[in-house]
């Protein structure tokens, strides 16, 4: 008996590890803390209380910090990446929801949704350096690679503002679907991809001409369209594919990037908020706010291998190599 | 300014005409007696907010504000506003004044934020009337979805005696028909007359609301229909029976509450608390919501024409976020603005409907009130 056993358990082990270690940063919306995920053993470690109503969360360049929007306490915490102690604070204005940095860690753009302004913030001084005029409720934030351009986007203005930075002024708003939520470049650059909670689609924009160039809708069989409400945004390194959390339709939506089609549907937990991929590409891990769990996916199987109960409503995720 | 500047020399204008009653300052509760920028003040919220989106397209929007007295003929004020270049109206009045100002100017669309009338979204329904604020049997229908999940299935309905009353209670009747609830007794809520407010304390009615509600069949929940606000506020920890109360007092189907934080909508009370220093009750997001509409046909057909405007909300790109958990959407067939019907304890929201398990092959929203194979409205 036991001698059949083993292989078996090898081979389930064999092919649940990852590859590269790394570590899932997780904010509890309601919880009020962060979880921290193995992603080489796929458990939660442990969970941290970090303040009132966690949701954006990004790590330093370095990884050695972690920047965590905290929206009831207006303010933005900076942790220890390691002890996941308490180290400072950024100056982000009233409710701040998602944060971005700058492609050399140094600069973090974060969105005011009371005072429709976009601030950036120095992170050596920890001091807020410009506020540029954006639409009412802005939201989502981008930062092209070489770091030139600063896209915006404002959910009752339902556009991308196209900042560019070195010059300090918008150069083009584009219209999109309603409440914009979340915005990404594509890997090369040339695209940025914008969901809409309420509109229901994916507004992809030439990030030259700035111009919609496709919108991209979602049909799940069986599910009204008002279910389907896209927020985070995330490509494969090679930009071949993208994946789109779709909300309370509970699926992360994959799409083939050349056709601009959704080719599969991978049922996650519900109301899937954001997303993450591992440093090695691997492994994207999605955020369930009702279920309070994460889902882990392996993208080339196209598969969730496995659901991971962190705290109460998850909302964000970033992911370090550590 | 960092922003970019306009491309076109001459900005697109839109001008908006607010048309309102002045509702009664005779309500229950204190905290009801209307403001004196009841409803407008929404609008202008909304204004705030297309003008700010408008920035950024070359479009200004514009409000102009007049009150209607009951009985009085909408069209010497809406002429006035014609005058002005205004083709839109956003209008909180009673069904005959909302229809009478709808045939007044019909190349107008007019922007039903106030009657809850079926017969205006039915059998008297105009082309040029867009309804977003939902109708009784929409918000009978919400809170009979969660009674049912609830499994509160026995109601006791208590309706006020004036025409409004009587329209919200038929709608519980048809409500609990619909969805399989009983009414074990109809009983009839006289309204004496007399001022809402005493010096000489609750004495009367904490004595006369057990009186009244005594002596009922086995029920589970007490259904309150007061649309003239004279005694269902008074009927919560006063039944004879201890039983939840709910409709006009209690838990309370609407589609706004100035306690509503779910979905993103702290960010508009804040916005809104921050311009007009008071809650936005639902008049104001009715108003404010029908303000947006317009808001968003502009800006995405770039016209500030009727018939490009009616156009894009029957169409199929059209959809507006409000802060209700889902993208709101137009029924083609009478022009009544789909959404969820919130249910508010006026301290929290206890649930939104459509309640989940009641399917509908195009939208589970079209559970809420008169759905396409049953209406009396026929457009052209």
């Amino acid at each position: 008996m036991q001698t059949s056993l083993i292989p078996y358990a090898l081979i389930a082990l064999l092919a649940a590890a990852p590859a590269e270690a790394a570590t899932a940063y997780v904010t509890n919306e309601k919880g009020n803390s962060v979880t921290l995920v193995d992603l080489e053993k796929l458990v939660a470690v442990k969970t941290v209380e970090v303040g009132q109503r966690p949701r954006g969360i990004v790590l330093s360049k370095d990884e050695r910090l972690i920047y965590v929007c905290l929206g009831d306490d207006d303010t933005i915490a900076i942790l220890d990446a390691k002890t996941l102690q308490r180290v400072g604070e950024l100056p982000s204005g009233v409710d701040p929801e998602q944060i971005r940095l700058s492609p050399d860690g140094k600069l973090a753009f974060v969105a005011n949704e009371n005072d429709a302004m976009l601030t950036a913030i120095d992170l050596e001084t920890r001091r807020a350096i410009s506020e540029i005029p954006v639409g009412v409720e802005p939201e989502g934030v981008a930062v092209s690679k070489d770091g030139e351009t600063v896209v915006n986007t404002s959910e009752t203005t339902s556009m991308a503002h196209f900042i560019d930075w070195r010059a300090k002024k918008v150069v083009a708003n584009v219209l999109v679907g309603a409440r914009p939520r979340y915005a990404e470049f594509a890997p090369d650059g040339k695209e940025l991809w914008v969901s809409s909670e309420v509109g229901g689609g994916v507004s992809v924009i030439d990030a030259e001409k700035h111009e919609v160039v496709a919108k991209i809708g979602f049909e799940v069989p069986g599910l009204a369209k008002e279910q389907i409400q896209p927020v985070g945004i995330r490509f494969s390194p090679d930009g071949k594919f993208a994946f789109v959390a779709l909300g309370p339709a509970n699926r992360v939506a994959v799409i083939d990037v050349a056709s601009r089609k959704p080719i599969k549907y991978l049922l996650v937990g519900q109301r899937v908020w954001q997303l993450a991929l591992t440093p090695d590409g691997k492994y994207l891990v999605s955020t369930n706010g009702v279920t309070n769990d994460i889902s882990v996916i392996d993208i080339a199987a196209e598969k969730v291998m496995k659901s991971i109960p962190v705290g109460s409503f998850p909302w964000g995720v970033a992911i370090s190599s550590q | 300014m960092l922003l970019a500047a306009p491309a076109a020399a001459d900005p697109l204008e839109v001008k908006i005409g607010v048309l309102r009653q002045v509702h009664s300052r005779e309500t229950v509760s204190l905290l009801d007696i209307p403001a004196a920028d009841d409803f407008v003040a929404g609008a202008k919220m909304a204004l705030e907010d297309n003008n700010t989106t408008g920035r950024f397209n070359d479009q200004t929007f514009s409000l102009l504000d007049a009150k209607v007295g009951a009985k009085e003929d909408p069209a010497a004020k809406m002429d006035a506003m014609i005058a002005q270049g205004v083709k839109l109206f956003v209008v909180d009045l009673p069904p005959d004044q909302l229809l009478a100002a709808a045939d007044h100017a019909r190349d107008a669309l007019i922007f039903n934020a106030g009657a809850e009338d079926e017969r205006v979204r039915e059998q008297d329904c105009r082309a040029n009337v867009f309804h977003t604020t939902p109708s009784r049997a929409m918000r009978a229908d919400g809170l009979a979805e969660y009674l049912m999940w609830k499994q509160w299935r026995r109601w006791f309905l208590v309706v006020g005696s004036h025409p409004d009353d009587k329209l919200l209670g038929d709608a519980y009747v048809r409500a609990a028909r619909k969805f399989g609830a009983k009414i074990v007794e109809t009983r009839t809520f006289e309204d004496t007359g007399g001022g809402r407010r005493s010096d000489s304390g609750v004495v009367q009615v904490q004595r006369q609301m057990p009186v009244f509600t005594q002596k009922a069949p086995d029920y589970d929940v007490l259904i309150a229909a007061d649309e003239s606000n004279v005694f269902a506020g008074y009927l919560p920890y006063r039944t004879w029976d201890a039983r939840p109360v709910a409709g006009s007092a209690g838990l309370m189907p609407t589609s706004w509450d100035p306690s509503h934080d779910l979905w993103g909508a702290n960010q508009l009370q804040n916005r809104f608390f921050k311009s007009f220093r008071r809650a936005m009750i639902e008049r104001d997001n009715q108003a404010w919501t029908a303000t947006r509409i317009i808001g968003e046909a502009v800006a995405h057909s770039k016209s500030a024409d009727v018939q490009t405007l009616r156009a894009y909300l029957r169409g199929p790109d059209f959809n507006v976020a409000d802060f209700k958990g889902t993208r709101l959407t137009l029924r083609p067939w009478n022009q009544q603005l789909r959404q969820p019907i919130l249910l508010t304890d006026g301290r929290t929201t206890v649930s939104a409907s459509p309640q989940e398990g009641y399917q509908h092959q195009v939208s589970e929203l079209d559970t809420l009130g008169l759905d396409q194979p049953e209406t009396k409205c026929k457009l052209p």
